[in-house]
C-alpha cells in the first residue's frame, strides 16, 4: 500500500530534480514543464527518470512517460506505481 | 548474405534467411541489464508462424494492412515477419506518438489488425480516438497479465493455431510497408514502400557496411523508423546477424550494452551521439592532467594515422580503454535521422570510432548518401549509395539547389495523396526539399531546406502546419507557424526552430496573458514539436480565394524583418 501522498511524491520529485540539475532550491513547481524549465533534452529526462526509479523503488516503462513533460503528471504516473 | 537480386519480396528473403542460419542467434532482448530472451533463427520462425496463421484465420490476405505499435523488442520483428509471410502490408507506427495521434494514423492507414504491447494498449484503449478507427477488426496485445482487462484485445501469446500458415508471395512492386514520415497534425504522409525499395536499399547499404553471422547490431532507434527497420531488422536478418534489443533506453543501460554484447554496429540519431560524447568528455575531463595530456597525444597520433581510412585494429591498440567501453568490436556507428554537427563526428573519429554519417529520407527508402570513410569527412554527408542517382535541381551561382533522387528505392507514393505524390515525385525524380551541392570529390553537402519544416536532433520531422492545431481559436486576428530557416534561409541544417507568427486584432496589445496562453498551449505539444518564439506581424496575411494562408508569400514578406530583433523568445 502506498504510504506517500501525491503531494509528498511531487515534492520528492522536485527535490531530486533540483539536486540533479543543480537549480536553486525552491525554483521548481509542480506545474513546471521540465524540458523548458531545466533546459534538458529527452535523454536527460530519461536520466532523471532512472534516478526517480531508484529513489521510489519502482520501474516505469519508457512509453508510460512518453509525452509527459510536467512534474505533476510525472508524479501521478509514479504514484500509480507505488 | 543472401543474394537479394533473386528475391521478389521482403517476406521471401526473410523466409530464406530463417532457413539458412537456423542455429545462429538472431535476437537478444535485455531489460534493465538483465537478458530476458535469446532466439535463434529457427526459434524465431517457430514463434512467428503461429502469428501468421492467426492472421490468416482472421482473413488477412495479400495487400491487407496490419499495424504494429510496439517498443523495440523481439515480438515486433516476429510480428512483422508474420505479416510479410501472409503477403500483407505492414504499417509500423511510432509508439512515442500520443494515443489520439496513433488512432488518427490507424484510421488513415486502413489497418485491419493492430499488434501492440499491453501497456501501450491500455493507454490507446482509454483514448476517445478509438471510435474513429472502425477499420480495425482485431487487436493483439503482447505481455498482458493473465487476468488483465484486455479492453477487447486478444493475448498475442495465446495465438496457437493448429495448422501451419501458407506463405503468400508478393511481387517487387507490391507495397511492403506504409511508413508515416510525418503529418499527424495535418496531412498524414504515409509513404508506400515497395518490396523492391527494401531489397535494393539493403543491397546498397550492405555493400558499404556488411553484416555477417556473428555481427551484433544494437537496436536503439525505434524499429518503426526507416533506418532501424533496415539496419536493425532486414539487413542483419538477410546476413545471418543478430539484433540486440533493450526494453528501456535509459542511457546507463545503453552504455552498458555496448560492452556486454560486444556490439558491432549501432545506429544513432545526433541527440544520442551527442549524449555519448558528453559522457566521454566528462570522463576525460576528470582524468589527472598528465593522463589527459597523454590521451590528447594518442588521439592526435590516431587522427594522423587514420587520415586516409579507418584502421580499427590500430585504434583499438592506441585507445584501448575507450574501445573497451564500447565492447572492443564496434565497426561503426551509423548516424542518421537528422544533421549531425561535424565536430561531434570528428570527436568520435579521432578516438578511432568510425562514424558513418549519411543523408536520407523515408521517401527515398532511407539512405541516399553515406560516408564511405575513404577518407572520413565530417563536413559532408557522403557520396550517393550504389544505385542512387542524385542531382541538384536549379543550382544557384554557388552550385546549391534542391537535392533530387532517382532510384529503385524511392517510394511508390503517399497513401491516398495523389496530388502530394505528383508534387513530390516529378518525372521519376524525388524532390527532397533539401538544399545541397556536390563538392569536387563527389560528396554531398547540405545547406538547409526549401520546406517549411524542421528535423530535430532526435530525427523527428516536424512540419510547421502540423503543430498549428493547438493554437486554434487563439484570441488574435490570425496566426501561422513557420520554420525560422524557411523564412530566413541560413544555408545550414543547424539550430532549426519553429516560430509562431501572430497578427493581432486592430488595437490589441500583446499582453503577458496572451504570451502565457501561447506558452500553455505550446506545452500541450510533445517537447520536440514546440515553437520556440513568437513573431509579431502587423499586416494582414496574404490569403487564397478559399481563405487559406499563402504561406510562401507570407514567408517572403516576413523575410524583410530582422531575424534577431523579431523573435520574442517563449
Amino acid at each position: 500500500m502506498c504510504m506517500r501522498t501525491i503531494e509528498q511524491t511531487t515534492q520528492e520529485i522536485l527535490e531530486l530534480a533540483t539536486k540533479q540539475f543543480k537549480v536553486p532550491a525552491g525554483s521548481l513547481a509542480a506545474g513546471d514543464d521540465f524540458y523548458g524549465k531545466l533546459g534538458i533534452d529527452s535523454l536527460q529526462a530519461l536520466e532523471m527518470l532512472s534516478r526517480l526509479e531508484n529513489h521510489f523503488h519502482i520501474e516505469l516503462p519508457d512509453y508510460e512517460v512518453q509525452g509527459v513533460s510536467d512534474f505533476k503528471t510525472l508524479a501521478e504516473r509514479i504514484q500509480a506505481r507505488l | 548474405m543472401l543474394d537479394l537480386r533473386k528475391y521478389n519480396s521482403v517476406g521471401e528473403a526473410l523466409r530464406d534467411a530463417l532457413e539458412t542460419w537456423p542455429t545462429e542467434v538472431c535476437l537478444i532482448e535485455s531489460d534493465r541489464g538483465e537478458e530476458k530472451q535469446r532466439l535463434t533463427y529457427r526459434q524465431f520462425r517457430q514463434q512467428a508462424l503461429p502469428i501468421a496463421k492467426t492472421l490468416q484465420d482472421l482473413g488477412i490476405a495479400a495487400g491487407d494492412r496490419v499495424a504494429i505499435i510496439m517498443t523495440n523488442q523481439s515480438k515486433w520483428l516476429i510480428s512483422a515477419y508474420a505479416i510479410f509471410f501472409c503477403g500483407a502490408t505492414l504499417v509500423p507506427l511510432d509508439f512515442k506518438l500520443k494515443p489520439e495521434e496513433q488512432w488518427q494514423l490507424l484510421k488513415h492507414s486502413g489497418a485491419k489488425i493492430l499488434i501492440t504491447e499491453f501497456g501501450i494498449w491500455r493507454q490507446l484503449s482509454a483514448s476517445p480516438g478509438r471510435a474513429a478507427a472502425a477499420n480495425l477488426q482485431a487487436i493483439y496485445a503482447t505481455e498482458a497479465p493473465e487476468n488483465a482487462d484486455m479492453a477487447g484485445a486478444h493475448h498475442w501469446e495465446e495465438a496457437q493455431p493448429v495448422n501451419a500458415p501458407i506463405f503468400v508471395p508478393q511481387q517487387r512492386r507490391d507495397i511492403a510497408c506504409i511508413v508515416y514520415s510525418s503529418g499527424t497534425g495535418g496531412t498524414p504522409k504515409g509513404c508506400m514502400m515497395t518490396h523492391e525499395n527494401y531489397l535494393e536499399q539493403c543491397m546498397a547499404l550492405t555493400s558499404l557496411y556488411p553484416f555477417w553471422p556473428g555481427v551484433r547490431y544494437l537496436s536503439i532507434l525505434p524499429t518503426n523508423h526507416a533506418i532501424d527497420f533496415m539496419v536493425g531488422f532486414f539487413g542483419p536478418f538477410t546476413c545471418g546477424a543478430a539484433v540486440v534489443h533493450l526494453r528501456t533506453l535509459r542511457p546507463e543501460y545503453v552504455r552498458e550494452a555496448f560492452a556486454k554484447y560486444q556490439i558491432t554496429y549501432v545506429s544513432l540519431v545526433p541527440l544520442v551521439l551527442k549524449n555519448l560524447q558528453r559522457g566521454l568528455q566528462a570522463r576525460f575531463d576528470k582524468l589527472p592532467a598528465p593522463k589527459r595530456k597523454a590521451l590528447e597525444a594518442v588521439r592526435s597520433i590516431n587522427r594522423s594515422l587514420t587520415k586516409d581510412r579507418p584502421r580499427p585494429w590500430l585504434s583499438r591498440r592506441l585507445l584501448g580503454q575507450v574501445h573497451s567501453a564500447f565492447g572492443g568490436k564496434l565497426e561503426a556507428i551509423i548516424v542518421g535521422g537528422a544533421f549531425t554537427e561535424p565536430q561531434t563526428l570528428q570527436f568520435f573519429y579521432d578516438l578511432g570510432i568510425s562514424v558513418a554519417n549519411g543523408y536520407g529520407l523515408t521517401e527515398a527508402g532511407t539512405a541516399v548518401t553515406v560516408n564511405d570513410l575513404k577518407p572520413f569527412r565530417a563536413d559532408t554527408v557522403g557520396k550517393p549509395l550504389p544505385g542512387m542517382e542524385v542531382a541538384i535541381r536549379n543550382p544557384d551561382a554557388d552550385g546549391i539547389g534542391e537535392v533530387t533522387v532517382r532510384s529503385k528505392t524511392v517510394m511508390a507514393g503517399y497513401l491516398n495523396e495523389p496530388a502530394l505524390t505528383a508534387e513530390t515525385i516529378v518525372d521519376g525524380w524525388l524532390r527532397t526539399g533539401d538544399m545541397g551541392r556536390f563538392d569536387p570529390s563527389g560528396h554531398l553537402q547540405l545547406f538547409g531546406r526549401k520546406k517549411n519544416m524542421i528535423v530535430t536532433e532526435e530525427g523527428k520531422n516536424v512540419y510547421a502546419e502540423d503543430v498549428e492545431q493547438v493554437f486554434e481559436n487563439l484570441l488574435v486576428k490570425e496566426f501561422c507557424v513557420f520554420a525560422a530557416n524557411f523564412i530566413w534561409p541560413q544555408r545550414s541544417m543547424m539550430n532549426e526552430k519553429l516560430l509562431l507568427v501572430v497578427h493581432l486584432e486592430p488595437g490589441q496589445a500583446f499582453t503577458e496573458e496572451l504570451k502565457t496562453e501561447i506558452g500553455a498551449r505550446n506545452s500541450w505539444l510533445i517537447n520536440y514539436k514546440r515553437v520556440h518564439g513568437i513573431v509579431l506581424y502587423h499586416e494582414d496575411f496574404p490569403l487564397t480565394a478559399s481563405l487559406k494562408i499563402k504561406r510562401g508569400e507570407l514567408a517572403q514578406r516576413l523575410a524583410a524583418l530582422d531575424r534577431e530583433k523579431s523573435i520574442l523568445p517563449l
